[in-house]
């Protein structure tokens, strides 16, 4: 039990009383025990081969960061487009080197501002992106065929890739310029995100219509991003983590033959994204064991030979549910210390959250730190000057093998139980997130896991410094609504009714790419909700299972 | 107080938990709602993306002593203060409500002077959750 109020004066004490570490601590959170001393007898696989070699353990690129530094890419959007457009001209003059797009929950779940349901979540967790006019205004003075975009989307990402392209040629920028990432993975939205919209299959359809255009038209372009943060902030291990991702990758790879797709030329486009938590050598170890996993799996499963398509390549955000809304200041040092984590496991992408980012959208102060955390861990740290630096380390070698021992273990189970898709449709993946989400936060309340700040070492007398307050723009919806009448207003009317019919009939088409149709509707300022009750006519709504 | 009180803290009293607006993260609100059936109080759920209406219907039809709102897209304030009113005008007036989510800490006094009866955030212990809830249905 923790005590509720400790005081100053035995603050200095951990809350269980331990002086050491505890023999809860002795597993990892995933919950595989890792010995006080590992020698090399113990490895099963002592020797993890070179960077840039199959199955890549060590990393995809011989050369670590030495040829290229990761991607710096902070999380931002919120309110209007005018706004975000500000905040990124600021984040790229402070040496951002991507844009990463929040979009707010209409645009993400297909509600035009003027939906009832859309209302009061206009602009708040990301900006507002309702058709076309409105992403030429957030890309305004910002040419995309210079800069790395990412968008966080999932029910329609197939209509802001669309938009994007758009975007591009309303720029004059040649579509085979662009490059970003969609995140396109709806499978997870399913289990932990909640922005789906259509049902399962075909919603499978989007994602690869997608991912086959990509493929063709926007070939440095990532048309879809297998994310594991969702579920692992959600509540799930790092082992669930990569296991539940990987057995959703499987379904999308399928899926892309199954339509044709040519799995040695798309696979050298898919990415991954997952988080990074506290325990550094657990997150350092799974990404070299997913590393490995991924390839073998390209390689025996889908007899991929080409090397780049056997990469397994990924980016990440540190921080989410590992940073307390108690004592927000420790948040740095959790960040900081998840930077690293990422560094030495070998990320080809990072987002670091800002240390206010528990209880509201961060403040240009406090992203600016957050900003500054991957510089220094970048160029003062050292870490990034030999590729995977903890390589050859024994317990780091050890606790390599028995996280992929697991999670091939885990992905078993799913395969068993029908794949990731079935899982999914049934609830099934859903309960189990619930269920071990209960576990960890009853884990964190009886203080068997230590959150410094949170359930330990508290000062409870002193109040939590916050810092600044974010404030959103009162206006700013307002704004969002009257610009979205204004271009209902003077758009062609014409031209939206024949690009959104000629969708509608494309539809029931066995194989027809979608794309060119969205494409289409967008640069007829068609707008995100109209194409999405295009669609819904005809497929109509996921049903939820709400199993507890 | 019996051990089985102390147990069951809610047996007999009946919670909606609910996913207002189209906040998709719903790991929250389950754990919410299996904390407060381990307490002994029959949990319903609704899924996600409800409108305060159709919340405040589903509360009074299956005659409710609580509603808890999961609300983590900094829409609390809307979301809670159309729910209470939708309850008011269903005849759900004495139905408590409670707020769970990414709530600024400045808007924790905004929600209980619209008459939210607790709000939560994820650092806060279930036991405590649930004595609250315990509390506030007497």
């Amino acid at each position: 039990m923790i005590p509720k109020a400790e005081t100053a004066t035995d603050a200095a004490t951990p809350a269980s009383g331990e002086p050491g570490i505890s023999a809860q601590q002795a597993r990892t959170p995933s919950g595989i025990e890792v010995p006080v001393v590992v020698s090399r007898e113990m490895l099963r696989q002592p020797d993890p081969g070179m960077p840039g070699e199959y199955p890549f353990t060590r990393g995809i690129f011989s050369d670590g960061y030495r040829g290229r530094l990761w991607t710096i890419r902070q999380y931002s959007g919120f309110g209007g487009a005018e706004e975000s457009n500000r905040r990124y001209r600021f984040l790229l003059d402070q040496g951002q080197t991507g844009l990463s797009v929040a979009l707010d929950l209409p645009t993400q779940c297909g509600f035009d501002p003027v939906h009832p349901m859309a209302r009061p979540e206009i602009g708040k967790v990301g900006v507002s992106l309702s058709n076309l006019a409105e992403m030429e205004t957030l890309f305004d003075g910002i040419d995309l065929g210079r800069i790395s975009t990412s968008f966080t989307i999932n029910g329609t990402a197939a209509i802001i890739y669309a938009m994007y392209i758009a975007c591009a040629d309303r720029q004059g920028v040649p579509r085979d310029r662009l490059t970003g990432t969609i995140q396109n993975d709806i499978l997870k939205e399913y289990v932990a995100r909640g922005t789906w919209i259509f049902p399962v299959r075909p919603s499978m359809r989007l994602v690869a219509d997608a991912v086959l255009l990509a493929s063709d038209t926007t070939p440095r372009f990532n048309a879809i991003s297998i994310a594991g943060a969702h579920v692992r902030d959600a509540g799930c291990t790092a082992v669930e983590e990569i296991a539940y991702t990987f057995a959703n990758g499987l379904a999308y790879v399928d899926e892309l033959v199954r339509r044709g797709g040519d799995v040695e030329k798309f696979a050298k486009r898919l990415s991954f994204f997952f988080y990074v938590h506290m325990d550094f050598l657990e997150e350092v170890c799974k990404f070299r064991a997913a590393r490995r996993i991924w390839a073998r799996l390209m390689r025996e499963r889908y007899g991929v030979t080409d090397p780049r398509a056997q990469m397994f390549r990924f980016g990440v955000v540190c921080g989410g549910s590992s940073l307390t809304a108690a004592q927000p200041y420790n948040n740095i040092v959790r960040v900081a210390i998840e930077t690293m984590a990422a560094v030495a496991g070998g990320a080809q992408s990072i987002f670091t959250c800002a240390f206010d980012e528990a209880f509201q959208i961060p403040t240009e102060a406090s992203a600016e730190i957050a900003l500054r955390t991957q510089q220094i861990v970048a160029y003062e740290s050292g870490i990034a000057r030999s590729v995977d630096p903890l390589g050859g380390s024994y317990v780091v070698e050890f606790l390599s093998d028995r996280m992929e021992e697991e999670i091939v273990r885990i992905m078993g189970e799913i395969e068993t139980y029908g794949g990731a898709a079935k899982a999914i449709e049934d609830g099934w993946l859903q309960a189990r997130v619930a269920r071990r989400a209960h576990e960890r936060k009853r884990r964190i309340d009886s203080g068997e896991t230590v959150v410094v700040g949170q359930n330990s070492f508290r000062r409870p007398e002193r109040p939590d410094a916050i810092g600044e307050e974010f404030r959103l723009d009162p206006e700013a919806a307002g704004r969002v609504l009257d610009r979205y009448r204004a271009v209902r207003e003077r758009r062609d009317d014409a031209a939206v009714s024949r690009t959104l019919d000629a969708l509608g009939r494309a539809v029931p088409k066995e194989g027809e790419n979608l794309m060119p149709y969205l494409i289409d509707c967008c640069h007829a300022y068609a707008t995100v909700g109209e194409m999405v009750d295009r669609l819904k006519a005809q497929w109509g709504e996921f049903q939820e299972p709400v199993r507890l | 107080m019996s051990a089985v009180a102390e147990r069951a803290p809610l047996r007999g009293k009946r919670v909606l938990i609910a996913k207002p607006g189209l906040d998709g993260h719903d790991v929250g609100a389950k754990v919410i709602a299996l904390a407060l059936r381990d307490a002994g109080a029959d949990v319903i759920y609704t899924g996600l993306r409800k409108s305060p209406e159709a919340i405040a219907r589903a509360a009074v039809d299956e005659d409710v002593h609580a509603v808890g709102l999961s609300v983590l897209s900094g829409s609390h304030k809307e979301l809670a203060a159309e729910t209470l009113e939708w309850l008011r005008a269903l005849g759900g007036g004495d139905v408590a409500v409670f707020v769970g989510g990414t709530i600024p800490p400045a808007d924790h006094a905004v929600l209980r002077a619209s008459g939210v009866k607790g709000v939560f955030t994820s650092d806060l212990p279930l036991e405590d959750v649930v004595a609250a809830v315990a509390r506030a249905l007497g």
